[in-house]
């Protein structure tokens, strides 16, 4: 079962002048999600490209369900499912018709197309949208189509390039959800993101990329811990009792930071037991908190610590899928 | 650990796969009927607007004179026109991403463009349907038997086919369908106007009758005229292709599918493998 079902090895692609990935390898054992992280243009999209056999590699090699992508390109598509970073439905087509579409080329029967599009619509919430042509559809439903058209032939290795860039948040929610199910049921899924919380969301491991190569990898908590302790963080109820607070709790930390407008006291963590004691003596002093906890870093964190600059701009702007596309394809 | 049925995936042939890409340019045209405008209004305005308004002040001698004479022409102006229709149709499906969701399938690469050329001459033929039925209601009359009847038709598809090549060329190299408007209008019109689609060339300069007629759109009207008995009878100094236009229209076929198409299906490629 921990066979892998995704395999790079020193990927490396070059357009030109411009490399666009320098030596990716990865490894995805079977029935687990790998989130490629990575802000635009670092190569995720190259990286898929190649795997899925619509680019080949100026070197370096990969497998899919245990067949090399150069030796033997046709396998691969046999075995794996592709959406890519738009949803590349067909518009003027109905949502069964692209199931069929799809379907036939992938040379199922037809009575089987028939059964397994309307499972699919139905799982995926477009049975009634099913009848109609794409066009009416909305960005959820589109990305919800591509990837049903993706599952047609149930392939066991699903890669999917920024499956809910230019979702509203709740369209997103319900992507994780199908992603989940699909997990589940036993597909292995590589899924490219430059959203940090859907990696975090979905991933079982992580690998992150910048600038064409691995700067990081592991599972979102390791990663989370490699980019430093976690903090200790007091708020206190009200802002006069402030000073008061940080007096309380210092001989028990080793430094403490303010931040006056958050109300906030932060410190070096040292672990449950430690901030259960601290807890205990602000419950006896009498003043007030909003909130004690330790806060691990977010991905954000991680991905400043690695990179020394920060991950692009979040998902909300509808902007960034063209900036994404146009990064590559400048680079193309 | 997996619970999920996975269907048998049949391995299937280049034509399956071909129709089935056909089969959805055809929805494409159910669903935007104005996509056929090109073979049918178009062609049909041109007609009205030739036979009617210039018609008067063209002069020929053929025995049913400017609007049998036209037709032909007429025709083998939409069918060249084919090369647009495949170009715009291929960029957009560049452009969406589409040819990259069929190239992940397990299916020939050539199918998509296969797909593309079946659903062009169906197309075209549409056209060439619609211009027959206006030419039989305008006074048109094919004059010769039904294998030159046919030969005729033949030829003009031939034509569409060497065109669709030039299509994928255009459509794999352009980067948007505005582009590819831009390119097509800017030499499709000249092209199969500059010849004697429109208006016999022995009035032309000498400089231009050269050039109009040795373009190969030329050769494929005066086979086409020929065969159907619409032409007028040759003028001084004709230059070759016009002496013998079916061996020459056979030849152009061959000779721009067999040099666009290598270059077509290199600029495809390299486009969507890169």
């Amino acid at each position: 079962m921990t066979r892998p079902a995704i395999e790079a090895e020193g990927l490396v692609k070059h357009f030109g002048d411009t490399v666009a990935v320098d030596g990716v390898s990865f490894v995805v054992p079977e029935g687990s999600v790998l989130g490629l992280l990575g802000p635009n243009g670092a190569g995720k999209t190259t990286t898929v490209r190649m795997m899925t056999t619509l680019t080949r590699p100026t070197s370096g090699t990969g497998r899919v369900a245990g067949h090399d992508i150069l030796a033997d390109p046709a396998a691969v598509r046999r075995s794996m499912g592709l959406t890519g970073q738009a949803a590349t439905v067909d518009e003027l087509l109905t949502g069964r018709e692209n199931l069929r579409l799809i379907g036939s080329l992938y040379g199922l029967d037809a009575r089987y197309i028939k059964r397994a599009s309307d499972e699919l619509l139905e799982r995926f919430s477009l049975a009634e949208a099913g009848d109609r042509i794409a066009k009416t559809y909305s960005g959820g439903m589109r990305r919800r189509l591509d990837l049903a058209v993706s599952l047609i032939a149930t392939p066991p290795v699903l890669f999917l390039d920024e499956p809910t860039t230019g979702l509203d948040p709740r369209s997103r929610v319900e992507l994780w959800e199908v992603l989940r199910e699909l997990v589940s049921d036993g597909t292995t899924l590589l899924l490219t993101t430059q959203y940090l919380e859907e990696a975090d969301q979905l991933a079982d491991n992580i690998v992150v990329i910048d600038r064409g190569t691995v700067i990081a990898e592991g599972t979102p908590l390791q990663l989370k811990d490699r980019s430093g302790a976690a903090a200790l963080v007091v708020t206190v109820s009200n802002g006069p009792d402030l000073a008061a607070a940080e007096a309380l709790l210092r001989p028990h930390v080793r430094e403490v930071h303010v931040d006056v407008g958050a109300r906030q006291l932060t410190a070096p963590a040292e672990g449950l037991g430690h901030m259960t004691r601290v807890a205990g003596i602000f419950d006896e002093s009498g003043i007030v908190l909003d909130d004690i906890g330790l806060k691990r870093p977010s991905l954000d964190d991680v991905f400043l610590h690695l990179t020394g600059h920060r991950a692009e701009q979040r998902p909300d702007d509808t902007g960034d899928e063209t900036t994404a596309d146009s990064a590559e394809e400048m680079a193309r | 650990m997996s619970t999920l049925e996975r269907p048998e995936i049949r391995p299937t042939g280049l034509l399956t796969q071909a129709w089935a890409i056909a089969r959805r340019n055809f929805l494409h045209i159910r669903r935007m009927p104005e996509m056929l405008m090109d073979v049918t209004i178009q062609p049909v305005m041109f007609v009205l607007l030739f036979a009617y308004v210039f018609g008067s002040s063209i002069d020929v001698a053929t025995p049913s004179g400017y609007r049998a004479f036209l037709l032909a022409g007429i025709m083998a102006q939409t069918v060249a026109f084919a090369s647009f229709i495949v170009a715009v149709g291929l960029t957009a499906d560049l452009e969406k991403g589409i040819v990259d969701r069929m190239r992940s399938l397990p299916i020939n690469p050539a199918a998509v463009l296969v797909g593309r050329s079946i659903s062009s001459l169906a197309h075209s033929s549409i056209g060439l349907v619609v211009m027959s039925l206006t030419g039989l209601v305008i006074g048109w009359r094919i004059h010769t038997n039904l294998f030159e009847a046919a030969l005729g038709y033949l030829l003009l598809l031939g034509w569409g086919f060497a065109m669709i090549w030039v299509g994928i060329w255009v459509g794999s190299a352009m980067r948007s369908v505005e582009a590819v408007n831009g390119v097509m209008f800017a030499t499709m019109f000249p092209i199969t106007f500059l010849a004697n689609t429109f208006a016999p060339t022995d009035r032309m300069p000498t400089f231009l009758r050269v050039i109009a007629e040795w373009n190969p759109i030329s050769a494929l009207t005066q086979a086409v005229r020929e065969l159907w008995g619409n032409d007028q009878p040759l003028a001084d100094g004709a230059a070759l292709p016009m002496h013998h236009p079916i061996p020459f229209t056979i030849g152009w076929i061959v000779l721009i599918t067999a040099v666009v198409a290598p270059l077509a299906i290199r600029t495809f490629r390299s486009r969507t493998a890169d």
